[in-house]
């Protein structure tokens, strides 16, 4: 069992033309994931072609609109590598065409963009993953996004991250104690994006597929406070936690949009606090994300 | 991207807020002139000389002083212009002040404070208003929350008027003034300006502070802070003549240029990571084993060798360094990629400290090899955890 994506998953590429794009749409085919189709507008009637698991040649329609993508090679979910600032509109149209799910890789997307997307959001039945983020996996099924799929091993831990590499870090030493993964989301580091710690943790506490969770945050916002609260009210399952940035100086923004301690407010310390008073472990360094989880089981 | 007060004043003015008239100046000539055109054109005598630096506090600081006639703000300009202002957001050294402006000055009867901000809890952008302009935001929050009144905007309808008006009567913004309603249609007219400004300029951050009213019941942006969303640069061209170069931090520049995100800070032990969340951790774990960080430096997810390169000279070429760890776990980024700008860099500059390497994830083994056989004196790190310690040991042992 896992969370959002599996074997049903059907994945159209936003802008699987880009070198980005077509990249990782590689990875993805060569990992598994059924990509049935590409969108980049003026490119429909192309053959994208990638290698499969197998080293079998996949060849995948390329749509002008994600509508056609849709409706003509059955797409429920999309995956948007879109330039910034043509990515909120990527992820409207990805709206309108009724995919279910959203990830969007693409970094840089100016906040009011977003500040609409979220608007759209309110009166639609899609999810969002990012933007700026990884992506979302669940290990051997399917991979939507920028992870690297080796260190990955299907098991039975959620991940939850607004880090790309500090997602890879927690998964290789999960993976490492011989813990697999049932899904890993990274939510993405900017201040307004798609699904927060608490809808994920509600997915995870949900799925019999899922023991338990670990959920690594930084400085900037107050996402993880607020995850903490729900954490203590709702969680059945035992939560392992990370926050990056101690030592971050306030006032400067820490390669993450959103990664920003301002007003003294969304240090780590206030956050570690607030998740060990809700019950969460906290890993005292990076390099013991996985020991602290495994201790929770 | 923060911009100057008067450049964010010019843009409220086109927003139609109203602003003091005034005028920037980089020299004294310039500033005597622009005073006596000032004074000409407003038939007062009394003119304000304000520092024009990016940090808060100038008032406090000494960058902000009224002067009574030309000679007077000449004189002015002569101690503010090149003076190292210290204010509580500068830190010890001050800034350099080298530009300064000159304002007509107001007959201020109230004080307000109007706010900004993109609320990450909400999603929107929040308004907040409250009667203690002069000052910070946050000292009211904490000590007099129920002073600041806040209002959200829908992103499909900006600041509607009932809104406006809601925070105008709220903070009683008529009381006191010779023509109530007109001082109230003047604050509302304000505030829907500024909501328009802030989305269509890309605001991430726009504060009056203080917004006054006048003895004459008129509503005057006294102060602008506004921060520009740099996400949005790429379609605002006119952004790069805001940009003032001398505020910014040379080496955080120098990165920015190439697509790196650095951020200087106070240690010993330079940090060359990918991604920002693995790059905070090294921070951090550098600190938890007894050490200083010296930066922190995300590469990215898609560096070339160029760009690897760059940031490992910038690493080598700081005189505060005493050693260096490179942390990567290749996902996007490759390690041999990694492993060439650190030889290329080290060949062009030399390496006169100890250097520990920690490489995992995509074409690690490759990565490890080019170390290897570059001759050059790399202690290699199982984990993140035996990189911190190894490199926390060796500066102290230098």
């Amino acid at each position: 069992m896992s969370v959002l994506v599996g074997k049903e998953t059907k994945v159209v590429f936003q802008g699987i033309t880009g070198s980005a794009g077509s990249f990782h749409a590689s990875q993805c085919i060569a990992y598994g994931t059924d990509v049935v189709a590409g969108c980049t507008p003026n490119r429909g009637g192309e053959i994208f072609e990638a290698k499969g698991p197998s080293g079998d040649t996949v060849r995948v329609p390329v749509f002008d609109t994600v509508a056609e993508a849709v409706q003509k090679a059955g797409a429920n979910t999309s995956c948007i590598f879109v330039p910034p600032l043509g990515a909120a509109d990527a992820i409207l149209e990805a709206m309108d065409a009724g995919c279910e799910l959203i990830v969007c890789i693409t970094e840089g997307i100016p906040v009011m963009d977003m500040i609409r997307v979220r608007r759209a959001l309110e009166t639609s039945k899609a999810k969002l993953i990012g933007p700026n983020c990884p992506g979302i996996i669940t290990p051997g099924a399917c991979k939507i996004g920028i992870m690297p799929g080796h260190i990955h091993k299907p098991g039975r831990i959620g991940v939850v991250s607004k880090s790309g590499t500090l997602t890879y870090e927690a998964v290789g030493q999960l993976t490492a104690l011989g813990l697999g993964q049932s899904t890993c989301i990274g939510i993405g580091g900017d201040p307004v994006a798609g699904l927060d710690f608490i809808d994920c943790l509600k997915l995870f506490n949900e799925d019999p597929g899922t023991d338990a969770v670990i959920m690594m945050g930084e400085i900037g916002g107050n996402a993880e406070i607020l995850a903490a609260e729900w954490i203590q009210k709702n969680m059945k399952k035992p939560v392992a936690g990370f926050i990056a940035g101690r030592t971050a100086p306030p006032g400067k923004r820490m390669g993450h949009a959103g990664a920003i301690i301002s007003g003294g407010k969304g240090t780590a310390a206030e956050k570690i606090a607030a998740l060990e008073k809700a019950g969460v472990k906290v890993a005292p360094t990076p390099a013991e994300l996985g020991v602290t989880l495994k201790s929770l089981l | 991207m923060n911009i100057h007060e008067y450049q964010g004043k010019q843009i409220l003015a086109r927003y139609g807020i109203p602003i003091s008239k005034g005028y920037p100046a980089f020299t004294v000539a310039e500033a005597e002139a622009a005073a006596a055109r000032l004074i000409e054109e407003t038939k007062s005598e009394v003119v304000v000389v304000k520092a024009q630096i990016h940090a808060g506090g100038r008032g406090k600081g000494g960058g902000v002083k009224v002067a009574k006639g030309v000679a007077a703000a000449k004189e002015q300009a002569e101690k503010i212009l090149g003076m190292q202002l210290v204010t509580h957001q500068t830190g010890p050294e001050g800034q350099k002040v080298r530009r300064i402006y000159i304002e007509q000055g107001q007959d201020i009867k109230r004080e307000l404070y109007v706010g900004m901000v993109v609320d990450r809890e909400s999603r929107r952008v929040a308004l907040m208003a409250s009667t203690e302009g002069g000052v910070e935001i946050e000292h009211v929050a904490e000590t007099t929350p129920e002073k600041i009144l806040t209002e959200h905007l829908d992103p499909l309808l900006g600041l509607a008027p009932f809104q406006a008006r809601k925070i105008a009567y709220g903070l009683k913004v008529g009381e006191g003034s010779p023509d109530p309603k007109k001082t109230v249609a003047q604050f509302v007219k304000t505030l829907i300006s500024l909501g328009e400004l802030f989305v269509k300029e890309d605001c991430s951050l726009c504060e009056i502070n203080p917004l006054v009213i006048t003895g004459s019941g008129d509503v005057v942006a006294l102060d602008a802070k506004l921060n520009l969303d740099e996400n949005a640069e790429a379609r605002h061209p006119e952004w790069a003549a805001l940009r003032d170069q001398d505020e910014e931090d040379p080496v955080e520049l120098e990165a920015k240029q190439v697509g790196l995100s650095y951020v200087s800070l106070g240690g010993n032990i330079g940090c060359l990571v990918n991604g920002a969340g693995l790059a905070m951790s090294t921070m951090d774990i550098i600190k938890h084993y007894g050490g200083e960080p010296a930066n922190f430096l995300d590469v990215g997810g898609g560096a070339n060798k160029e760009q690897v390169t760059k940031a490992f000279k910038m690493i080598l070429s700081s005189d505060k360094v005493k050693g260096i760890f490179v942390n990567i776990f290749g996902g996007i980024m490759k390690c041999d990629v990694i492993a060439e700008g650190v030889v290329a860099a080290t060949k062009e500059l030399g390496l006169r400290v100890p250097l520990v390497v920690r490489l995992e994830g995509t074409n690690v083994e490759a990565g490890k090899k080019i170390l290897e056989t570059s001759g050059l004196a790399i202690q290699a790190a199982d984990n993140m955890g035996d990189g911190a310690q190894k490199i926390v040991q060796a500066v102290k042992n230098a």
